[in-house]
């Protein structure tokens, strides 16, 4: 919020955003055991959604930083472009807290509206703005189905309190109208989480944003998708059609994402794939109806946003002209940027979720913790899945390092103090949390305990 | 005894140390830092020797809470079993290092880092008792192998690395599966727990196959191995010296640890099977090995094949077998391992690993040659070397067990020695396809990574007793436990596999009650 007013009488925005986003960070951590309600309740404060403003405010720190040097923004707009950033993350910010669905929906809104803003700010790219257009129809034809939904849910069970509604049937046979209501509402969050099959945005999207942007979009809309969820989650006893139904998704999304992300050669429409995989094994842990799996997703959302944070830093530093990066542009990258070489290396290993990373951790959590409890299939599905994907995430680092460059050398990519350091520090996470993960993931506990006691 | 400081876990920890303190040192020096920090490393095991208790119980152990949450500890440990397999992960280090002094030309930091790493992992993978501690170093150790075949590898190299990371990866996948089970039902990640714990036959059942396909591959048994000759031919000799002294060892390791001690029952069950693809691996390993043209691929298959006479000596279950198969595991890595090694010397000299464009070495090459029939010797089970000893432990593990078992793996034994003899004739006495004056004999830095397992060879073949005093309290320890547990599930278990099959298909369609 500060920033977002701030921005307009500063006009070099770059220097001071990340220090108030850092400023943000500390403050998330320092409030990490605040209680509380606002808002005659629909506003909760607690572990959970303290622990995801946490991880928001950390994601927004470092995307603050690596959106400084953008060289594709368009000019004179980049106050602009800070501001709606800062919106979106604030709506996000407000998601975590929101334990009410209009409030949930309000705040999806807010920080909906302004990425279909932000998403086009791409200057000499067409593709940019086609991708904007299409987060507009996807992103309205959720809302539209989460709205309509949610009036179902109204009429059929009279509230909208999380709190309340989780105290009513939600079997098909004796809530029909409710359960297909919240599937439709839920729809508006799969949407944000690219979730098979509401997924369609999201390599488009990639490809055509920004690098920088795709940083952004590919990682904090997640975090606020999976605490929402992550509430929601009260509801979903292992059985119930609906969490089946989520189950079912959660399996095909992996299973289509890695399939497709097989074929790709451009690095973002890649990650974007991967991220549809990734929502599918998010939702290992929803459906297995424990404050384990709960916590499990919380955690694994965090691995999630660190592990993509840190590819799309190196690609942003690697495509100092702004272009989309194929796989090729990473040959011989050992050589041009053994930091960022062995960066990208680790947070690719992390995606495919190798020990001793914070992927691997982040996995082994979701398959203990939802283990017996109702979808072995699903974790069945999981495993399985791990080992298709290392096929293109392995690609990542063939190509970086066991590929020379042929023909024309290609631009130098931005290895200044500020671009390794980013990179050491995303790394250090990824490696660092991968091996002694006790202390967050007790966080992650906690808040996992806090709303399914 | 206490030495006051956590052994396991210097030897662990002093090889990452050693890789990150690589980033500092100067390209050139990399080599003497590695090789100095890995005689470091050796120094660090010796209180292994020192304090080593000739019993069956787990020694050197260290137990820290490592993610309390989900009760993950950091538990090491190691028996008679993983003992030598420690010893020889550490003494392969400095042989890598000094085998490839002036075979990597490029990216030499890079190199040695890999070693490094890899060797960290191993250690871990031989000494963890934790099973998710294990899991962890056994995946960790696929990223500096693929690495160093990936980079440093032949012509081939990206298809054989690829093919190594998928097919090992997409086995261990399934021992993960295998060991959340094991956490769900018996409630403990900690082997030495898990180890007392009476499983039901159907648990057992699929546990066991989810295991046994990952250490299969990594073994690896015919029909799985397809990824072996590839990864042993493209990769460096290091890479390939280290596949095969110590990645191959994890597989078997793998069955002795895990299969045989958790799953006793489905390990009995299985049996014929793990037998009949042993015998297999064997007659394979050895036929295709007599066809090779390559010396190297002729070595690889050899592996398959001497592997396959561990696994058969796990799977007779008696004394002799399993003595026969530890020692065999002992031995391959000695001696395949120097083969690779002596392989990549006359690769250095002639640019070329085909038998016909190295014959007639024996002329220009004595003290090469002479190196190489030690080794070959040793390789097809000859008396007096370490081969033998090991070779006929099982011979009569087999015969202990069933007759026609024993008659089964002779034709091995037979090709073995044939396909060692033909290639060592040829490469000694073979017509040299052209005068090659490139051909010096071994140099002063050649002998020493040869003379060392040279002397192993011949200590371990004519005394072993001390390698049984170390690993007979832990077999006959474990051969107890796994026949008086066997025993317990079977009488509670009539029909086995049908039980079974209805338990995972309930499990896998279970919907919630």
């Amino acid at each position: 919020m500060l920033q977002a007013f701030g921005i307009k009488s500063f006009p070099r925005a770059e220097w001071w955003v990340p220090v108030g986003s850092f400023i943000g960070v500390i403050a998330a951590c320092l409030s990490l055991n605040c209680r509380g309600t606002m808002f005659y309740g629909v506003y909760e404060v607690d572990m959970a959604s303290q622990f995801f403003k946490a991880v928001i405010a950390f994601g927004y720190w470092i995307v603050a930083v690596n959106a400084c040097k953008q060289e594709t923004l368009v000019e004179g707009k980049r106050p602009d472009y800070y501001m709606f950033l800062a919106f979106s993350a604030l709506g996000l910010m407000m998601l975590a807290s929101s334990v009410e669905l209009i409030t949930i929906y309000l705040a999806l809104e807010l920080s909906s509206y302004s990425l279909y803003a932000v998403i086009p700010l791409r200057s000499g790219s067409r593709g940019a703005a086609e991708a904007g257009l299409k987060y507009i129809l996807f992103g309205a034809v959720a809302t539209a189905l989460a709205l309509y939904g949610l009036s179902y849910v109204i009429a059929a069970q009279h509230t909208t309190f999380i709190a309340e509604l989780a105290d009513k049937s939600w079997s098909f046979a004796q809530q029909p109208m409710a359960v297909v209501g919240l599937s439709l509402f839920l729809a508006g969050m799969f949407y944000k989480l690219a979730l098979f099959p509401f997924h369609f945005w999201a390599p488009e999207v990639y490809q055509g944003a920004s690098n920088e942007t795709a940083a952004y979009v590919a990682t904090l809309p997640k975090m606020g998708a999976i605490v929402v969820l992550v509430r929601l989650a009260v509801f979903l006893k292992p059985g119930l059609e609906l969490t089946t139904t989520l189950a079912v998704l959660g399996g095909l999304s992996m299973t289509y994402g890695n399939f497709a992300a097989l074929a790709q050669k451009d690095l973002k429409r890649l990650l974007g794939f991967s991220s549809v995989a990734h929502a599918g094994y998010i939702m290992v842990g929803l459906v297995s109806g424990t404050a384990e799996g709960l916590a499990a997703a919380s955690f694994y959302g965090l691995a999630y946003l660190l592990m993509n944070l840190l590819c799309f830093w190196v690609i942003s530093r690697i495509a100092v002209d702004g272009r989309n990066l194929e796989l090729d542009d990473l040959n011989g990258l050992y050589r041009r940027a053994p930091y960022l070489a062995f960066a990208l290396g680790a947070g690719a290993f992390a995606l495919v979720g190798l020990p001793p990373t914070i992927g691997f951790i982040g996995k082994f959590f979701l398959i203990t913790s939802a283990w017996n409890h109702g979808y072995n299939w699903l974790v069945i599905t999981l495993v399985l899945n791990s080992a298709i994907a290392i096929y293109y995430y392995l690609n990542m680092v063939r190509h970086a390092y066991t590929k020379e460059v042929e023909g024309e050398e290609m631009p130098k990519p931005d290895c200044g103090v500020l671009g390794v350091v980013g990179a050491s520090l995303l790394t250090v996470a990824v490696l660092g949390l991968g091996m002694i993960p006790a202390p967050v993931f007790e966080l992650a506990v906690k808040a996992g305990k806090a709303l399914l006691p | 005894m206490d030495y006051g400081y956590p052994v396991l876990t210097s030897l662990i920890a002093f090889p990452l140390l050693a890789a990150v303190g690589l980033f500092i040192v100067p390209g050139w020096l990399s080599r003497g830092f590695t090789l100095a920090a890995s005689i470091v490393e050796l120094m660090l095991a010796i209180p292994l020797i020192q304090g080593l208790r000739f019993t069956s119980e787990f020694q050197f152990v260290e137990r820290l809470p490592w993610i309390p949450q989900w009760g993950l500890e950091y538990y090491l440990g190691i028996d008679g079993i993983s003992y030598l397999m420690v010893l020889l992960t550490l003494a392969v280090l400095p042989l890598c290092v000094l085998c490839s002094w002036t075979y990597i030309g490029k990216r030499i930091k890079e190199f040695h880092f890999c070693l490094l790493f890899m060797t960290s992992a191993c250690i871990g993978v031989f000494s963890a008792l934790d099973l998710v501690l294990f899991y962890v170093f056994w995946e960790a150790m696929l990223i500096p192998m693929y690495l160093l075949i990936a980079v440093w590898g032949g012509d081939e190299r990206r298809y054989a690395s690829i093919k190594f990371f998928l097919y090992t990866l997409a086995g261990s996948t399934l021992l993960l599966a295998a060991i959340v089970a094991f956490r769900i039902t018996g409630g403990t990640f900690a082997i030495p727990e898990l180890m007392t714990i009476n499983f039901t036959f159907n648990f057992q059942f699929w546990a066991f196959l989810a295991m046994a396909l990952a250490f299969a591959i990594k073994v690896p048994m015919f029909p799985f191995h397809t990824w072996l000759p590839a990864a042993h031919v493209q990769a460096p000799s290091a890479g390939s010296v280290i596949l095969a002294a110590v990645l191959l060892k994890m597989g078997t390791y793998g069955f002795l640890r895990f299969c045989l001690p958790l799953t006793p029952a489905a390990s009995e069950f299985f049996a014929p099977m793990m037998i009949a693809i042993s015998i297999a691996s064997i007659i394979y390993g050895g036929a295709v090995a007599l066809g090779q043209s390559d010396v190297k691929k002729l070595v690889a298959y050899s592996s398959v094949g001497h592997m396959g006479f561990v696994t058969l000596g796990i799977f007779l279950f008696n004394v002799r077998g399993v003595e026969g198969a530890i020692m065999q595991m002992l031995n391959h890595g000695i001696v395949t391992g120097a083969m690779f090694m002596m392989i990549g010397a006359v690769y250095e000299r002639s640019h070329s690993r085909n038998i016909s464009d190295n014959m007639g070495l024996g002329k220009y090459m004595p003290a090469f040659m002479f190196f190489w029939g030690l080794f070959a010797l040793s390789s097809f089970g000859f008396p007096g070397t370490n081969g033998f000893v090991g070779e006929i432990l099982v011979f009569i593990g087999a015969f202990q067990a069933k007759t026609w078992i024993g008659f089964a793996i002779v034709p091995g034994a037979l090709l073995a020695a044939a396909y060692m003899f033909k290639v060592s004739l040829k490469l000694a006495w073979g017509q040299p396809s052209s005068f090659k004056p490139g051909w010096k004999d071994l140099n002063e830095r050649e002998w020493t990574y040869l003379a060392i397992p040279a002397v192993f060879v011949l200590y371990i073949g004519l005394a072993p007793g001390i390698f049984y005093k170390i690993i007979d309290p832990s077999i006959e320890k474990l051969l107890m436990d796994f026949g008086e547990r066997k025993a317990v599930v079977q009488v509670e278990n009539q029909q086995p596999v049908k039980t079974a099959a209805q338990s995972v298909f309930s499990g896998l369609l279970f919907s919630a009650e």
